[in-house]
This record gives structure tokens, sequence and C-alpha cells, in this order.
């Protein structure tokens, strides 16, 4: 594959929560267009590293650039707007508010409409109403769950909660989509089907971040993979190399460092 | 009775949905006959007296005045507590604040026309709305309600001790908001363009007062009428404007800030500019409240016209409507302002019976008596759930 353009550049992060290294000197790039899989055991720092790049933490040392651009101090809300969304590995979906409505909070991202047109139903507010709508529908349709948009968040199965926030994530216009373990609790049926879905979603023309407990899913997947271990990368690379990679399979099967080189 | 009392309330709770949607389904003439053979049904009510609702003990205008502002008050906090998931125990503060800058500009230190004061009022409110927000919605949850409570309680107090706010003794003789139509020319002209006669009822039997009229449009001091009018007026431009809001991205922000204020953040919302936007356009309106208070009948305020229970009357009034649907609230309203009124036969035992009632119905329906339609649904599936769920235990148990 040609070498693309860096999209997200997370440069030499480290975090540290009082006396934890929760990271430790992580660097990678994600590249425009791709499939980048994020995996580590538990406790690897694979979620805080999200966190990072939403704003949710700031770094303690080091840089997360998204296009070229620092994120440091940028408020959560405008770092959405500069084009990273993400879904959460524990849902957190606006539960009493309909499917379609959910949905439409993430195409308001985008929208410019003030107080004024909102109350005296201006043009702006009549068009970007009918753009948000149609583009949720259009969403709603492509992660597959559009016979329920009428339904309320938490009357939704697990498996169409985790399709939403992917379609919510989706509708803020994001450049990159980041799905914090989107598979979880997902049986081997629901997992394909979610691979096929990412696929498509990449297809779309977004980039994706995956971070997943599933190695076939991982594997199937993804165009590279960046493995953390106790807040360390230890690992880059295409699929194969990694699955052959011995610091990898001593992190997953917990063979002592010394016994896998 | 009680019973029945009970099954009539979830009767209508259950059909409000249908009720709502076959309506939103009508032709737009429709929909306008319908609007406004109801308002004016409203508007006609305390000329129509109606028996069993007419308060014999109280004048039934100066009522339904109060329950029109109270349920103003309601639409109003509804936007804090109901869309946006603030709680906020210092409404009254709000309330005060437009009833005193009404006081100070139409007759404590100013004389201005009240059609002049209204906006500037609204808008004082509003910037006290945002002037208190701004520091205190970055604190969530309970410690914004203490905060707020705190807030309500500082203006009572620098009322009280502000020389130039009239202290305890408060602002007096503030003038009515200014009468259209010819002046009145005691004993016997009462003004006006026309005057309507109200209705008399003898039992159910309706006939023509012959001493009880109202003069269109004059405010004075004998008829309570005209400032209802204005209020309810008032209220109607209000729950147009909350209908628009609520039901643009802006409503959508406010639902999901109050639902996952983290993830709202993290979806593009600015939570902390629409908690604002929400706190101070309640301010604003609870400020509209308090103007037509100020200038009402007597044109008195005090600094005890603001207590702390104010503050949680409006609560109650939203949370016992049902916090988060616009009608509901108002029906609160007019419960917690209409009851006490009705009852006063029943001398300080009106408060008792109030009280009873109200903890009644947080027992009987703690999601207030006309839930929005989410938490009626939301209900509805946990029902299902749990039928479904009695269901398997039984089949097991027959299998057993």
């Amino acid at each position: 594959m040609a070498e693309q353009k860096a999209i997200l550049e997370v440069d030499d992060v480290t975090i540290r929560f009082g006396g934890l290294t929760a990271l430790d000197q992580v660097s990678f790039d994600i590249r425009e267009g791709e499939i980048l899989g994020l995996i580590g055991p538990n406790g690897a720092g694979k979620t805080t590293c999200f966190n990072v790049m939403t704003g949710v933490y700031q770094a303690t040392s080091g840089q997360v650039r998204f296009d070229g651009r620092p994120l440091a101090n940028l408020k959560r809300h405008k770092i959405t707007k500069l084009g990273i969304a993400r879904t959460f590995q524990n849902i957190r979906l606006f539960k009493s508010m309909t499917v379609l409505e959910n949905v439409m909070v993430g195409a308001d991202a985008h929208s410019k409409v003030s107080f004024f047109e909102a109350l005296f139903r201006l043009p702006r507010h009549r068009h970007t109403e009918a753009e948000s709508l149609a583009r949720a529908e259009y969403l709603l349709e492509l992660v597959g769950i559009t016979a329920r948009h009428d339904e309320l968040a938490a009357n939704l199965s697990y498996g169409d909660q985790r399709r939403l926030e992917i379609a919510r994530a989706m509708a803020t216009g994001p450049k990159l989509l980041c799905l914090d373990e989107p598979a979880a609790g997902f049986n081997p049926a629901e997992k394909q089907r979610l691979m096929e879905l990412i696929r498509r979603v990449r297809d779309e023309g977004y980039t994706v971040l995956l971070i997943e407990h599933d190695m076939r899913l991982v594997m199937g997947v993804t165009d590279r993979i960046v493995v953390l271990e106790f807040g360390k990368k230890i690992a880059e690379g295409a699929p194969a190399e990694i699955r052959d990679n011995p610091a990898v399979i001593a992190a997953y099967l917990g063979v002592d460092e010394e016994d896998a080189s | 009775m009680m019973t029945l009392v009970r099954t009539l309330l979830a009767w209508i709770a259950d059909h409000w949905d249908a009720i709502i949607d076959r309506y939103n389904a009508l032709p737009v003439v429709s929909k306008v006959a319908i609007s406004t053979t109801i308002a004016l049904f409203f508007f006609a009510l305390p000329i129509l007296r109606p028996p069993i609702i007419t308060t014999n003990q109280i004048d039934f205008g100066g009522v339904m005045f109060l329950v029109a502002i109270t349920a103003l008050i309601a639409v109003g906090l509804n936007i804090v507590i109901g869309y946006a998931g603030l709680l906020d125990l210092g409404y009254v503060g709000f309330y005060a604040v437009g009833a005193y800058t009404t006081g100070v500009l139409t007759s404590h230190h100013g004389s201005w026309p009240f059609w002049l004061v209204l906006p500037v009022a609204i808008a004082i409110t509003m910037i006290s709305g945002v002037l208190l927000g701004t520091p205190t919605l970055r604190v969530r949850g309970d410690y914004l309600a203490i905060v707020t409570l705190g807030f309500g309680e500082i203006i009572r107090i620098s009322a009280k001790n502000i020389e130039w706010l009239g202290a305890s003794a408060g602002i007096k003789d503030i003038p009515p908001p200014n009468s259209f139509g010819p002046a009145a020319t005691p004993p016997f002209d009462p003004g006006g363009f026309f005057t309507i006669p109200h209705l008399e009822w003898d039992g159910f039997v309706p006939g023509i007062s012959e001493t009880r009229e109202t003069a269109v449009l004059i405010f004075g001091v004998r008829d309570a009428i005209p400032y209802y009018w204005l209020a309810l007026l008032a209220l109607i431009l209000v729950l147009i404007g909350d209908r628009l809001i609520k039901s643009s991205r802006i409503g959508r922000a406010w639902e999901a800030t109050r639902e996952d204020e983290d993830a709202a953040e993290l979806m593009g919302v600015p939570t902390f500019k629409y908690k604002l936007m929400a706190f101070s356009l309640g301010a604003a309106i609870g400020g509209l409240a308090g103007a037509f208070k100020a200038s009402s009948q007597g044109g008195f305020i005090s600094p005890e016209s603001f207590p702390l229970l104010l503050s949680i009357l409006f609560v109650a009034a939203v949370i016992v409507g049902g916090s988060g649907n616009r009608w509901g609230v108002i029906v609160g309203a007019s419960l917690v302002a209409y009851l006490p009124e009705r009852f006063r036969g029943f001398e300080d035992y009106r408060y008792l019976v109030f009280g009873l009632a109200l903890m009644l119905l947080a027992i009987w329906r703690p999601e207030g008596l006309l839930p929005p339609r989410r938490a009626r649904r939301a209900k509805a599936v946990e029902a299902e759930i749990e039928a479904l769920q009695g269901s398997d235990v039984e089949a097991v148990k027959d299998r057993g």
C-alpha cells in the first residue's frame, strides 16, 4: 500500500495518574483511509490512549496532532468538530431520546443554526434540519437499524445499541472514527456482521481506529495494528506480522519476557 | 373516590400521546380552529365562572391570574429542570428580580410605563441568569441545587437590607399596566372600549350577572380579569416559543446534556453553552412572571413576597405535573396555585390537605401527572419486561 498521509499523530505521549504511568512514551500514526487496530491485554492503556485523542485526558508530556494541529487544551466538543468521533466501551447513548434523535444530536455538531433562527424557523434552520434528518436516516440505514428509528434508545437490544453508537458518532461527520471495543458482548455471527459494517464504514471514506479484544476480529478487519502492553507500545505492523511477533504472543499468552525473546 | 380519581388520571396520561398524535395529524385549519377554541375558553373562564371550580371565598379572576403566572413560571422552570436537567431551587430569585426591576422602574425610582419596563425586566433577569449561571453551571447535580438555593435567599435578604430597594417595607403603589381605551370615570363609567358582563350560576343554570362586568381593557383595582388575560397571552406566546425551540437542535442539545453530559460533549455539543442558555431563558421567563406580579392589583412587593417556600412550590409544580412535559407542568402549576385558594374554607387546614395531596401524588405517580412521552414509553417497556419475566416464572413453575 502506498504511504498515505498521517491523519493523526500520537507523538511520544506519556500520561501519569499520580504514581501510575498509564501511557509511557507511546508514538504511532493513523493514516488516512486505513483501519488501524489498537490492541493489548486488559489495562494496557488502550482506552487511556483513546481518551487522550478525544480530549478527555490531557497528556502529561508529548503531543497528539490531528491534521497537523496539536489537540492539547482544545475543548472536547471542538475536537469533535475538527473531525474525531468516538463510541464508548460501556455504551453511553442518550437513553430516553429516540434512536433518530440520538443520531440527530451527532449531526447537529456542524450546525450553525442560532437560537433566533430556530425560534423563527428561518431558512437556515429548515435546510439544516432537513439535511441532518436525511443524514441521520442514511446512517441508520447503513448500520441497519432504520426499522427502529422511532424507538427509545434505552429500549434497543444490546447489539442495536452498539450500532446506534456507531451511527451517532458517524453523524458528527468525522474524518477519524474511533471505536472502543465495539464487539464487546457480541456472539460470533454478530461479530461477523460488525466486521462487514466496519469495512463499509471505511469504504465510505472514514479512517477507523479500532480498539478490540477479539484477535480474530482485529486480524480480519484491520490494515495495521499497534500493540500496547503496560502503557508501552510493543509492536506495530500488518496483521500477519503482529500474529507472528513473539513479544505480542508473550503479552497475550502471559509468557515471561526472557522466554519469549 | 380516590380510586376513581386515580384511574381517571392514569387514563388521561395513557391516552395523552394518542390525543397529541391525532391533533398533530390534523390539517392546519383544524389545528388552528381547535387551538383557538381552547385558548378562547381559557380567556373566557373567569367570565363564565363555571360552578364547582369557581372560587367563592376569593375573587375568581385574581385566582386565575395567580394560576396563569404560576403556569408561566412552571413552563420557564421546566426548560431548566425538565429539558436541561438542571435542578434549580432558587427560581424565586429570578421571579423577585423581575418584580423588583418593575417596581423600581415604574414607581420607586422612575415612572416608566409598564410596557417599556416589561422588556427591560426580562432582559435584566436574563442577565442575572447569565451572571449566576456562568460560575455555578460548572458544578453538577446536587451542588447546583445547593448553589441556586443560596441564590434565591441572597436575593431576598439583599432586597430586605438594601434601602434603595425599599428594605423590609418593600415597594408599594406600583402602577398597573397602562390601560387601553377610554379611562374610567368613577363611580359609574368603568371605561374601556366596551364591557363584558359575567355569567352567574344558579345551581347549574346560567344567567347574566347584573353587577359583575369586565371593562376591555382597563387594568384597574377592581377587576383582576384583564391582568389574567395579559398573563395568559404571555403564557401562550411562551408556549409557542417553547415548542419551536424544543423541537430544534437546541432542544435536542438540552436533552442530550441532561441524559449524559460527557457523551453529549464528545458528540460535539457545547454543553456549558446550552446549559447557560436554558438557565437564562428560564430566568427570563421567571422575570416576566415577576413583572406581572409586581404590577398586578395592589401593586405591592416586599422581600416577604419571595420566600424560599415559593421556590419549592415551583419545583413541586414541575415535578407533580410531569417534568419535561409543557402541558404537564401547567397542570402541576394550576394545582399548586389553585387548590389552596379553592379550599380557603378549610382555613389553615388547607395547607395540610394540600401537603397530603402532594404526598399522595408523589406515591401514586412519581413520574408526574402528565410525564413526557419518553418517561411513559420507558415505563411501558419496563412493564412489558416485567410481564414477560412474570410469565417466564409461571412457565417454569408449570413445567416444574
